[in-house]
């Protein structure tokens, strides 16, 4: 072989190996952190620890109740806001493709994306913690809501745009009134798409911080009153790894296992989801 | 009896129809709502920043001196932490976003471990920022720490350029998710083309795929810069929270994010206040017009 040829195969197999290295050693940090939060975190983990509260500085033990009951409620309250306006936003998206409005809309749904999650928290504060001069787990709520809603109605608007428009012609052409179309036939068709949407846009809200510094506040007691501040499992997280107290340092590696444990279930259930309701045409 | 049954289907027809246009109608205000929400959203941050940005004008921007306490708001060193992270996190993940755009868009599209490392990249971006922040405080901080005392600067662990890597880490899969998408949908019979006139594999990857690719790419570059700007918990955790103006990329400084998070629940005047909205309406307006081009450039491109 000439030398030429030899030299650019070598570059290009030179080049190959760059590639692979570097991909691989990507997924290095990850599993560091994995494993790291794991080895922490576990030997923290037990009932008490699930169903005490925090303890005072200098006591060992303690748990992380409210945060656990706290995160669920927050998280509930803002899923059961923006699921509603989102998937029905996405249907409109999806049925409006070129109005005026749908254009506005899309618009403003990419601006909520690229919106930093600290301006939602001070947005909401001025809507809704100043009104009531309170921290509320429910200020918390919306504006984990608004971080949500973008995801959910582009999972929905893509979902719904790439059913062939057959499905809804056959419907029509039954006689079905427009709402049982989009309901009973076109909805149920990319369930898949639009639940895997809303599981992931929980996942990304569950482990939001910087929404709730201002909004629910974080609160060392236990908590159900909505109206009232209330304490989160990444809100805990942050208080407490940048406390300089060992023991509730203790406290958050056992509340970052839950919280990681959290989000990685959603993931892997949505990758179910979209694998076995995945509607083939 | 017939009369009665046709009265029933119309009232039944009419009652569908009611029904349809409620449908209808209320897809149309959800729509606008949305609209209005994000409006509004603006409204108030501009409103609520009006105070200092009367009171200050465009002293706000390039002040070197932020200090509350003699009412003195100079946000520069906030300004510079932002960009100094953001731009050097985007430099150290460049490589390893293209690197993983590659390998699954051009040399390994399936495989067990192509399919492995595609499922790690989303896990990446599915990690929350505060657990990120969390270790980076009590492993990398160690690790930076040593670094500097090799390097004989003074080691404080924290700083700009720990935040840095901890970014670097979070938005390798922005750059790297969408640099597949787009590798992938360069057409085949271009890289046949170059393959048959004798063209390697590293010289098709460089003469074809990434000029074709180039403007996805740069997408998806823009879309982690965008996270990297408004990113809040992992740098407010390990930048070292300083109003002070850094000097090298291992001193302790702050960014625009980190102070709002830091300073927002203690400021006492209103003035204070007002101050840390405008720097939150600046962030906004930034990120915002970032992710609108890379958005743009997408479209641009998948359309075409």
């Amino acid at each position: 072989m000439k030398p030429h040829i030899k030299y650019r195969l070598g570059k290009s197999k030179f080049f190959k190996a760059i590639v692979i290295l570097l991909s691989t050693l990507c997924t290095v940090p990850l599993f560091l952190i994995l494993f790291y939060i794991l080895r922490e975190g576990i030997t923290r983990i037990n009932w008490h620890f699930l169903v005490n509260l925090p303890k005072p500085v200098g006591e060992a033990g303690g748990g992380i109740a409210n945060a656990l009951v706290g995160s669920l409620l927050i998280v509930f309250f803002a899923a059961l806001m923006a699921i509603p306006v989102g998937v029905m936003g996405g249907i409109y998206l999806s049925e409006n493709k070129k109005s005026r409005l749908a254009n506005l809309t899309r618009l403003a749904v990419d601006v909520l994306q690229g919106t930093p999650s600290i301006v939602v928290g001070i947005v909401i504060y001025f809507w809704i913690v100043k009104p009531l001069s309170t921290f509320s787990a429910l200020s918390g709520s919306v504006a984990l809501a608004i971080m949500m809603l973008p995801i959910v109605v582009r999972s929905t608007e893509e979902t719904l745009k790439l059913l062939p428009a057959s499905l809804k012609e056959a419907g029509l052409a039954l006689g079905l009134p427009y709402q049982r179309v989009i309901l009973r036939i076109v909805l149920p068709c990319g369930f898949s798409g639009v639940i895997s949407g809303i599981i992931l846009a929980v996942a990304r809200i569950a482990g939001e911080t910087a929404p709730l510094l201002f909004t629910a506040f974080g609160n060392p007691f236990f908590s159900t009153n909505i109206f009232k501040p209330m304490q989160s499992l990444p809100l805990l997280i942050f208080n407490y790894a940048t406390s300089p107290y060992d023991e509730w340092h203790d406290l958050a590696w056992g509340a970052a296992l839950i919280l990681l444990l959290w989000v990685l279930l959603l993931n892997i259930i949505t990758k179910i989801t979209t694998r076995r309701w995945k509607i083939q045409f | 009896m017939m009369n009665v049954w046709k009265n029933v289907k119309i009232k039944r027809a009419f009652h569908q129809i009611r029904m349809e246009k409620f449908f209808k109608t209320s897809l149309v205000l959800i729509a606008l709502s949305i609209l209005i929400l994000v409006i509004s959203f603006l409204l108030t941050l501009v409103v609520q920043s009006m105070p200092s940005i009367k009171a200050l004008g465009f002293g706000f921007l390039v002040g070197k001196t932020w200090d509350p306490v003699a009412n003195v708001y100079g946000t520069y060193p906030f300004l510079l932490g932002t960009l100094l992270t953001s731009f050097l996190a985007l430099l150290i993940s460049i490589p390893f976003s293209f690197a993983i755009a590659i390998f699954l868009g051009e040399y390994f599209p399936r495989g067990w471990f192509s399919e492995f490392l595609k499922n790690s990249i989303e896990l990446i971006a599915a990690v929350p920022s505060v657990i990120y922040g969390f270790w980076g405080l009590f492993v990398l901080v160690p690790l930076v720490r040593s670094l500097e005392i090799k390097l004989g600067v003074t080691p404080y662990g924290i700083g700009i350029f720990t935040s840095s890597v901890i970014l670097a880490i979070m938005i390798i899969p922005y750059a790297a998710s969408l640099g597949r998408e787009m590798i992938r949908m360069v057409p085949s019979s271009l890289k046949e083309a170059a393959y048959s006139l004798g063209a390697t594999r590293y010289e098709v990857i460089r003469a074809v795929i990434l000029p074709y690719a180039k403007s996805g790419l740069m997408a998806g570059v823009l879309l982690s810069l965008g996270r990297a700007l408004g990113e809040t918990m992992a740098v407010t955790m390990v930048i070292g929270n300083t109003s002070l103006i850094p000097k090298s990329i291992f001193d302790p400084g702050n960014t625009m994010a980190s102070v709002i998070a830091n300073e927002f629940t203690e400021a006492a005047s209103s003035l204070y206040l007002s101050s840390l909205i405008e720097l939150g309406l600046v962030l906004f307006l930034v990120t915002v017009v970032i992710n609108l081009i890379g958005k743009r450039i997408i479209k641009r491109f998948t359309t075409e």
